[in-house]
């Protein structure tokens, strides 16, 4: 199957999404489609998948101009879109929902799990994946969700699929996983549109990239033929310099250390410190606990045992109020879910953790919160119209900058960054690293959890190591490399 | 494209009713009334529609902050019959009426912290817990009461018992003062101070309200206590204005508090929502009540169109949301 997307326009009322874009793809390629957040890349695919209708433009399904009036319309010609957004339904069965209004029958009209149980497994053994599918699918993790995302796609009979950031929160084995079944999809005929973020993944899976800015298509390469300088150049309209800044720290004294904190069945002994002005990154695979630390630290979940010092005093944590008392900060790995409140503007979330200390006479003082607001959003270069837009409104990456203003402006001295720069497109990664780079500076201590190993090399100090809920190391960056930090997360012995 | 100038007229009309939708909607059911029967807009009528609507607008007060919540209080209505049923014995046994009132509104608020504890610690789903607590509080008020309204002399004859609902100063019924003066409350603690904030915050995404450090079960005990205390001083206007405590005082109230606060453009889903829409709400139910009593519409008639009047409110609603 081949499709060939040309001169599509789009607005939504007077806002120009997409002005002139070429994207094609054909059957056994991988074409990778790039380009900042609100590029217009998601606008273009909801466009061929029949979501919305184009202003202007043509679509090509073989050489025939073709029109889906519905994403099930463009199912039924055998194109798949695995969203990055997934809208499950948290307390119905994994299996119930990979079927949800696609369910088998038998022939007295009755669904039939067994057979529908059968193809699920087919699908997901391919990915290696073993779960119960009996279970609620909101007890997966995000990326056990993405892992079925992926297999609901491979049991339909695509003959294009359309991968929107499939990696986001998998696990560099879950990645290598789903890579293999890339190639083998590619082998039999499939074509795959490819978005993502990361550009190393792009050059190991694509034969083609198209970068997209401002609405329009900037270039269409053969992968071999690029490097990540042009692309990141196209993506962005000038150079970006290294993709990681240099660090510099200078260590102060210890701000948090840890001892032997333990949550029975979660994670076990764990102790750690880490020092004004330094960059911990917390590594592991998936479900090593990582999160689950940070969470308990933070007075979201409740520690079993274990001690919490703070700038050399012991403290006890039993909520997140407390936490915040104690100067530390929690960039949530979810921001959508517990990161920020999308109805309400932006001015609303930053200050929230702050405005009790805005308070005069029992009321808010409206002037000076709303100063304190603006010179936060400046700091942090939020883009965005005025403080009262609503949140929900922002890219990726001006979400995340309203999170970190946030906890910057509640004055934390620990700042724990649960994947800062998931979804989040490479300017902006680039913004929230200088940010970083600032706050150490100033003497913030940074605990930064990452399942990007790239970044964590990249841009860190040291490196503490989980595996299954226990601290397997913590290794100086300087000496880590790729391997040695992948082995202790395997719970190998370094 | 059809759809692009759909989604812009819904825009504009979804933004244009929250802000303004209530307002116009008091203004034109007014016109309306006063075209019908010119007897509407004479000042006795309209001070007496302010006294009928001040104690639904109490009411409704607190439950503003409950339905931003995302949450609901349906044992206002009990609440209302027994903080009124107490203090009416309270001021029979010869205590002053400014204790009895008091007294009367502090019980009212430990009922609605009951509910708050079993919604906040207890994980109970609003509505159960309010339904539930809505047939306790009705139940104790008749075995407290007998099944028989408590009244005599020292309540009928006591001025300052009686002044509270039934007064008038300056030529205004004193419930409207009443009224005004929570009305002032309700919008400073909700608009101007942090507990109105953390509010709206809990009600927008309550984990993310939690992570920023926000105590929610804390949060959402204040909230019902608060219900709960506007539903009592509510009971004490109704139990002074008919100078007896009525077993069944306040049966289905909670319903009109909630139509007002719908009708006033807050979201059932919680974190969106006025307190001056409340308020605009609220006058929109009496102006209702009492232009069709004017009218001479049976009370058949009249249950009919206010219960098709919420409806329309609560279709703009979803039109708003999803634009």
């Amino acid at each position: 199957m081949e499709i060939d997307m040309q001169h599509i326009s789009k607005a939504f009322g007077p806002n120009v999404v997409l002005k002139d874009v070429n994207f094609s793809v054909k059957g056994g390629e991988v074409h990778a489609l790039m380009g900042e957040n609100g590029a217009g890349k998601s606008t273009m695919m909801n466009i061929l998948t029949g979501l919305l209708e184009p202003n202007g433009g043509s679509i090509k399904v073989d050489g025939k101009e073709t029109h889906f009036a519905s994403a099930l319309e463009a199912e039924q010609h055998g194109i798949s879109f695995i969203h990055q957004e997934m809208n499950n339904f948290g307390e119905m069965p994994i299996l119930d929902n990979m079927f949800l209004n696609k369910e088998i029958k038998t022939r007295f009209g009755f669904i039939d799990n067994a057979k529908m149980k059968a193809i699920a497994q087919k699908s997901l053994a391919k990915l290696d994946v073993k779960l119960d599918l009996n279970q609620p699918i909101g007890n997966l993790s995000v990326g056990q969700q993405q892992m079925i995302e992926i297999a609901k796609s491979l049991m339909t009979d695509a003959k294009i699929i359309i991968m929107d950031e499939p990696t986001a929160a998998l696990t560099e084995n879950e990645i290598g996983k789903l890579f293999d079944v890339i190639k083998s999809l590619k082998a039999q005929g499939v074509g795959i549109i490819y978005i993502s973020h990361r550009m190393e993944e792009l050059f190991e899976i694509s034969d083609r990239v198209t970068v997209m800015r401002d609405g329009l298509t900037i270039n269409t390469y053969n992968t071999k033929e690029t490097n990540v300088k042009q692309i990141v150049h196209d993506m962005v309209g000038r150079d970006m310099g290294d993709f990681y800044p240099d660090r510099h720290p200078k260590f102060g004294k210890v701000m948090l250390e840890t001892n032997k904190l333990t949550r029975e069945g979660v994670f076990k002994d764990i102790s750690f410190s880490v020092r004004s002005g330094e960059i911990l990154a917390f590594s592991g695979l998936m479900g090593a606990g990582r999160t689950e630390v940070m969470r308990a630290i933070f007075g979201i979940d409740k520690l079993d045992s274990g001690t919490i010092t703070v700038n050399g005093k012991q403290v006890k944590i039993s909520n997140p109020s407390d936490a915040i008392k104690d100067n530390i900060g929690f960039l949530t790995e979810d921001r959508k879910s517990e990161g920020l409140i999308l109805d309400d503007s932006i001015a609303d979330n930053i200050d929230l953790p702050s405005i009790e200390g805005f308070v005069k006479h029992g009321m808010i003082d409206r002037k000076a919160d709303r100063d304190f607001v603006n010179l936060l959003m400046k700091r942090l270069t939020v883009k965005a119209n005025s403080a009262e837009d609503e949140a929900g409104s922002l890219s990726g990456g001006n979400q995340q900058k309203v999170v970190l203003a946030k906890w910057v402006g509640s004055g934390s001295q620990v700042l724990i960054l649960d994947e800062p720069t998931r979804g989040v497109d490479v300017g902006a990664k680039r913004e929230i690293y200088d940010l970083m780079n600032e706050l150490t500076d100033r003497g913030t201590a940074i605990i930064m959890v990452s399942s990007d190993l790239d970044e964590v090399l990249g841009f860190s100090d040291n490196i503490a190591v989980l595996y299954e809920g226990k601290l397997m190391g913590v290794v100086p960056t300087a000496t880590a490399t790729q391997e040695s930090v992948m082995t202790l997360a395997t719970g190998g012995e370094n | 494209m059809d759809n692009q100038t759909e989604t812009k007229r819904h825009f504009s009309f979804g933004d244009f009713y929250s802000k303004l939708g209530p307002l116009v909607a008091l203004i034109v059911l007014i016109v309306l009334v006063s075209i019908l029967n010119f007897s509407f807009l004479d000042p006795l009528n309209l001070l007496n529609l302010l006294r009928q609507v001040s104690i639904n607008a109490l009411i409704a007060f607190g439950m503003e902050f409950v339905i931003l919540t995302g949450g609901i209080d349906l044992s206002v209505g009990s609440i209302l019959a027994l903080s009124g049923a107490f203090t009416a014995q309270l001021v029979l046994m010869g205590v002053p009426s400014f204790i009895a009132f008091l007294i009367g509104m502090v019980t009212g608020g430990i009922f609605g912290a009951l509910n708050g504890v079993l919604i906040a610690y207890g994980k109970a789903a609003p509505f159960i817990a309010t339904l539930a607590t809505q047939t306790i509080f009705r139940g104790a008020t008749y075995v407290f009461t007998k099944g028989n309204p408590i009244t005599g002399a020292k309540m009928s004859n006591n001025f300052g018992f009686q002044f509270f609902g039934q007064g008038y100063l300056f030529g205004i019924p004193f419930p409207v003062y009443i009224m005004v003066l929570f009305y002032i409350l309700a919008f400073i603690l909700l608009h101007r101070t942090t507990f109105g904030r953390k509010t709206y915050a809990l009600g927008g995404n309550p984990r993310a309200a939690f992570v920023a450090g926000v105590k929610n079960n804390k949060m959402i005990i204040w909230i019902y206590t608060l219900a709960g205390f506007l539903s009592a001083v509510a009971g004490m206007i109704l139990t002074s204005r008919l100078a007896s405590a009525q077993p069944d005082a306040g049966v289905a109230y909670e319903m009109d508090a909630i139509a007002a606060v719908v009708l006033g453009g807050t979201s059932l889903a919680g974190g969106k929502g006025k307190m001056f829409g409340t308020l605009i709400g609220a006058l929109i139910i009496g102006v209702l009540n009492n232009g069709m009593n004017l009218l001479g519409i049976s009370s058949f008639y009249q249950q009919i169109v206010k219960g098709i009047v919420i409806l329309v409110a609560v279709l703009l609603d979803r039109k708003q949301a999803k634009a």
